[in-house]
């Protein structure tokens, strides 16, 4: 079974053509079950995949297949084929796992939208460039893959492009992103420029990882810096992050898939795929895992500020991703997965909780106009509370589990990193803790008018089935995620099968027992440490607190307007430049100047012809002196 | 016969033949300039008539005999005789103000141009030693004095070449003469309504 | 002997000039004609004076069918200044400018 991968890749890319031949005519509900069947069936074959892949022996799981040449060009062969390996297969998991749940929640969220199969076009499409990112053998299919999310993401972000904002937002996604595949390319062009090959495993020498030899560090730290900033684009950190606050535009389901589950985490598979050659390059993991650390604090700073309630979660995004980027420049690539693994989970139920609140309180956002939902929304408030401790990191639930990896390996490596992974940990749990708080304690403010004059909203109704469904399998998975990995389990757990591809020597937390206590303990400590300070800060029926809540802070530290003045002003001054000056004033005055010297010459060569037969027999007479003169002249002077 | 007695003189020239050139030339000097500056196109066309006598007179001196006559018979006697008819015809037989000239910068130019011309050749022949070029590359000029039945003379060696080596274009001018003898009808032809008139008009005055 | 054939072709070519400038100069269509026979004739009387300086007779031919040619030339040239003058009752060339730029 393990050589039927590419149905993965089959099953949603025959969900994308046949939505859209039929899918306008099937209409609502029954494109949307179309797609999530597609994806669903996907998840099965992934299932069996992953046991067949079970049935190797653990040292011969990497299972590579070459279906077709997709072109062959001097010495570039690209095949089009699959990398099936622990690593490929916990991401097709997981991917195509919540993407199906989301498929199903889509098919309430989005109902009576008068683009509903459009919306189910769009995300199979990008289930499959997700899956293709993920199996491809190489790094160019990876590529496609990679350019294939990002363009779903900016049709999907953008889908209510009636909206300015809207469609703002996802030409802005698109062009970050397009930021960071220049440094993709980049890198697989010197990649293959000192190998000769851009296949992992396979092809010629036993592609890349077979002759990292014939990379030097210096050539080895520019490949990694450029797979980076790649990362960064993809994944929003530091400095490629600000499109995705603004991405939470898009639907909510889209937020949960793309920016939570999926799409953003690509950035760290890639870095994970790519380990064999982070770790010839020391320089580049330590860029990696302080802009990690960086930007988890920046970004959870951040997300103490905010008030609409995707925006704290897309925050809270970017944080968590730090973490695991934070995770990978150490070396702990193992427990970038498991976070990785768990984030889905947990920031799913958070994300299509979310959702679940705005589709009942009429697409109303803002966390000051909501309150004391717990009493209308019994099923959301029980899925988002677990999202929410584990988020937080409050035992024995997945994400404690998972961030007290990622510190514990920080602490072994770089201290320093790891004091600002903790505070950031204080702040995780401070600002889901105000969310919570705000969200569905308290008192109900919603039935007042809003602070701009909104008319007051009803009381929420609790989501159909098929919206709290997904929700509850996630909130289960976020629960008990952590069995994945427990400290103490050392076989049959995600540790032993990733560690082949990690070449087992990568993950270290040769810590002893007891500092592995006292972390713990601080872990914990930090997370009731941010909970109690949200309670008390946040207690009360007063909401509107512009000291918690500094502009600094709501404006993202300025960094939007820093682009806009470094890059932003002066490209459009540059471009003014060029239409006003260069194209009107240079390309076309010498078009038209040509013009205008053609019909001067013209009009001066006009008077030659004067009309009357004397004057051409003087041309004539002219035209024989000169012959004459011109011969005499060869006569003479040879 | 004079042209025997020629043949077996001296390569110098002698009395009278400088002093035949210096007529001939003097004529057609005078004739020449005299198309140039009549005011009156009959007296152009008489000067000119007498230009072609001149060079007439000197084809003979220069043992072109037939080329004299058939000069004389078609240029003169025909040539300036259709000119003069056309000029009768159109009735254009006035003098002309030679004075104004419309055209600026015509005249003086002409004379540079033309005088750089003239200089420029006869540099040239000058410095070339007045001939260059192939000797008796076609035929002789004058053939051998033998029986009545060879060839002799100048218009027999003409004529051998006219129909031997250079048929092609004898025939060709031929033709050349029937397309402007038709095209001089059609020119020249009134149109048909003004006809009608005309023929009115004749029988009218024939009926008075 | 006749005189060597430098002066004829001097006097060729001072007749040739006198023709061009006539025809430059000169506004009646009919002399400018005339003037355009009398640069031919200076051309037969060069070719004439060749023939003999290199005892051929192709010289004397060339004369013989320019001749012809001047002649059916002037006949279509005259041809056309008699309709010409149908059309505008002049024999000014400077009055033919309908193809003025």
């Amino acid at each position: 079974m393990v050589h039927a991968a590419y149905l993965m890749l089959l099953f949603p890319l025959a969900g994308f053509l046949f939505l859209v031949a039929f899918g306008r005519r099937l209409g609502d509900p029954v494109a949307g079950w179309v797609g999530t069947i597609a994806v669903t069936a996907a998840f099965v074959v992934a299932c069996m995949v992953l046991a067949g892949l079970i049935g190797l022996p653990a040292d011969h799981r990497v299972v590579v297949h070459n279906y077709f040449t997709w072109f062959s060009s001097g010495g570039l062969s690209v095949p089009v084929g699959t990398l099936v390996d622990p690593l490929s297969m916990t991401m097709c998991m997981f991917v195509t796992g919540v993407s199906a749940l989301i498929h199903l929640y889509s098919i309430g969220y989005m109902k009576s939208d008068r683009d509903y199969s459009k919306f189910f076009i769009y995300l199979n499409l990008f289930v499959f460039s997700m899956l293709l990112l993920v199996l491809a053998n190489n790094l160019l299919l990876t590529f496609v893959g990679w350019e294939g999310v990002g363009v779903c993401s900016y049709w999907l972000v953008a889908f209510w492009f009636q909206r300015e904002s809207a469609a703002s937002a996802g030409k802005k996604a698109f062009i970050y992103n397009r930021i960071g595949d220049a440094g993709f390319l980049l890198a697989i062009f010197l990649i293959f420029e000192k190998t000769g090959t851009i296949q992992y495993e396979s092809g010629p020498g036993g592609g890349i990882f077979g002759q990292l030899s014939h990379l030097g560090g210096g050539t080895a730290t520019a490949a990694v810096l450029l797979l980076f900033l790649a990362a960064t684009g993809k994944s929003a950190q530091i400095p490629l992050f600000n499109w995705l606050p603004d991405a939470m535009e898009g639907p909510t389901p889209v937020s949960a898939l793309i920016h939570a589950a999926t799409m953003v985490t690509a950035g760290v598979y890639l870095l994970c795929r790519m380990n064999p050659l982070l770790h010839l390059s020391t320089p580049g993991t330590v860029v990696i895992a302080t802009i990690g650390a960086v930007t988890a604090f920046v970004a959870a700073t951040i997300a103490c500020a905010q008030q609409d309630i995707k925006k704290v979660l897309a925050f809270s995004t970017i944080s968590q991703i730090g973490y695991m980027v934070l995770a990978v420049g150490s070396g702990a690539y193992i427990a970038a997965i498991f976070l990785m693994v768990c984030h889905a989970f947990f920031k799913g139920v958070l994300f299509l909780g979310a959702g679940s609140v705005i589709h009942g309180l009429e697409d109303e956002q803002d966390l000051k106009r909501m309150g004391a939902l717990r009493r209308y929304m019994k099923w959301t408030t029980v899925t988002f509370t677990i999202g929410y401790l584990a988020i937080a990191g409050i035992p024995p639930l997945s994400g404690f589990w998972a961030k007290g990896d990622v510190l514990d390996n920080t602490f072994a490596h770089y201290k320093p990193l790891w004091v600002i992974g903790l505070v950031t940990a204080v702040l995780t749990a401070y600002y889901m803790s105000r969310l919570e708080i705000l969200a569905f304690g308290g008192e109900p403010r919603f039935d007042q008018p809003g602070p701009h004059g909104e008319p007051p909203l009803h009381a929420p109704h609790e989501s159909p089935w098929v919206m709290r469904l997904p929700l509850v399998v996630l909130a289960f998975f976020a629960f008990f995620g952590g069995v994945l990995d427990l400290p103490w389990v050392h076989t049959h757990n995600l540790e032993s099968f990733l560690a082949p591809v990690f070449n087992g020597t990568l993950y270290n937390d040769n810590l002893a027992g007891g500092a592995e206590w006292a972390l713990a303990l601080t872990d914990i400590a930090a997370a009731l440490a941010g909970v109690i300070v949200a309670a008390w800060l946040w207690r009360g029926a007063e909401v509107d607190k512009p000291a918690l809540e500094p502009a600094f802070l709501q404006r993202v530290w300025y960094w939007d307007d820093f682009y806009d003045t470094i890059i932003g002003r002066p490209g459009q001054r540059l471009a003014t430049f060029c239409a006003w000056v260069v194209d009107a004033r240079v390309i076309d005055g010498a078009v038209n100047g040509t013009a205008h010297l053609v019909k001067v010459t013209g009009t001066a060569a006009r008077k030659l012809q004067t009309g009357y037969a004397r004057n051409y027999a003087l041309g004539i007479a002219l035209g024989m002196a000169l012959i004459i003169a011109f011969m005499l002249s060869r006569t003479w002077w040879g | 016969m004079l042209h025997a007695a020629l043949l077996l003189a001296s390569t110098r020239p002698t009395w009278p033949d400088i002093l035949v050139f210096a007529a001939a030339a003097a004529v057609i000097l005078v004739g020449a300039v005299g198309v140039v500056t009549s005011r009156n196109p009959v007296h152009a066309a008489l000067s000119l008539v007498m230009t072609l006598f001149g060079v007439a007179v000197l084809f003979i001196e220069q043992q072109a005999d037939f080329l004299a006559a058939v000069q004389i018979i078609v240029y003169a006697g025909a040539i300036v005789v259709l000119f003069l008819f056309v000029i009768m015809f159109l009735g254009v037989d006035r003098a002309e103000d030679i004075n104004v000239e419309p055209l600026i910068g015509q005249r003086p130019l002409a004379f540079v141009f033309s005088v750089i011309t003239l200089g420029g050749v006869l540099a040239m022949a000058a410095t070339a030693h007045w001939v260059t070029g192939a000797q008796q590359v076609v035929g002789p000029i004058q053939g051998h004095v033998a029986g009545p039945n060879s060839p002799a003379g100048e218009p027999a060696q003409l004529g051998k070449q006219l129909f031997t080596t250079y048929l092609f274009a004898f025939e060709a001018t031929a033709a050349l003469l029937v397309i402007a003898v038709v095209g001089a009808v059609v020119l020249a032809r009134r149109p048909p309504t003004v006809q009608a008139d005309q023929e009115d008009t004749t029988e009218s005055e024939l009926s008075a | 002997m006749s005189l060597s054939g430098a002066w004829y072709l001097g006097l060729a070519a001072i007749v040739f000039t006198i023709g061009a400038i006539g025809l430059l100069v000169r506004r009646n269509v009919l002399i400018m004609f005339m003037c355009i026979e009398l640069m031919l004739n200076a051309a037969n009387l060069t070719f004439v004076t060749f023939a003999r300086m290199l005892h051929d007779i192709g010289g004397q031919a060339v004369v013989f069918f320019v001749l012809v040619v001047a002649a059916a030339e002037v006949v279509v040239g005259l041809g056309i200044v008699v309709t010409n003058f149908r059309r505008r009752s002049t024999t000014v060339a400077d009055d033919l400018d309908s193809l003025k730029g």
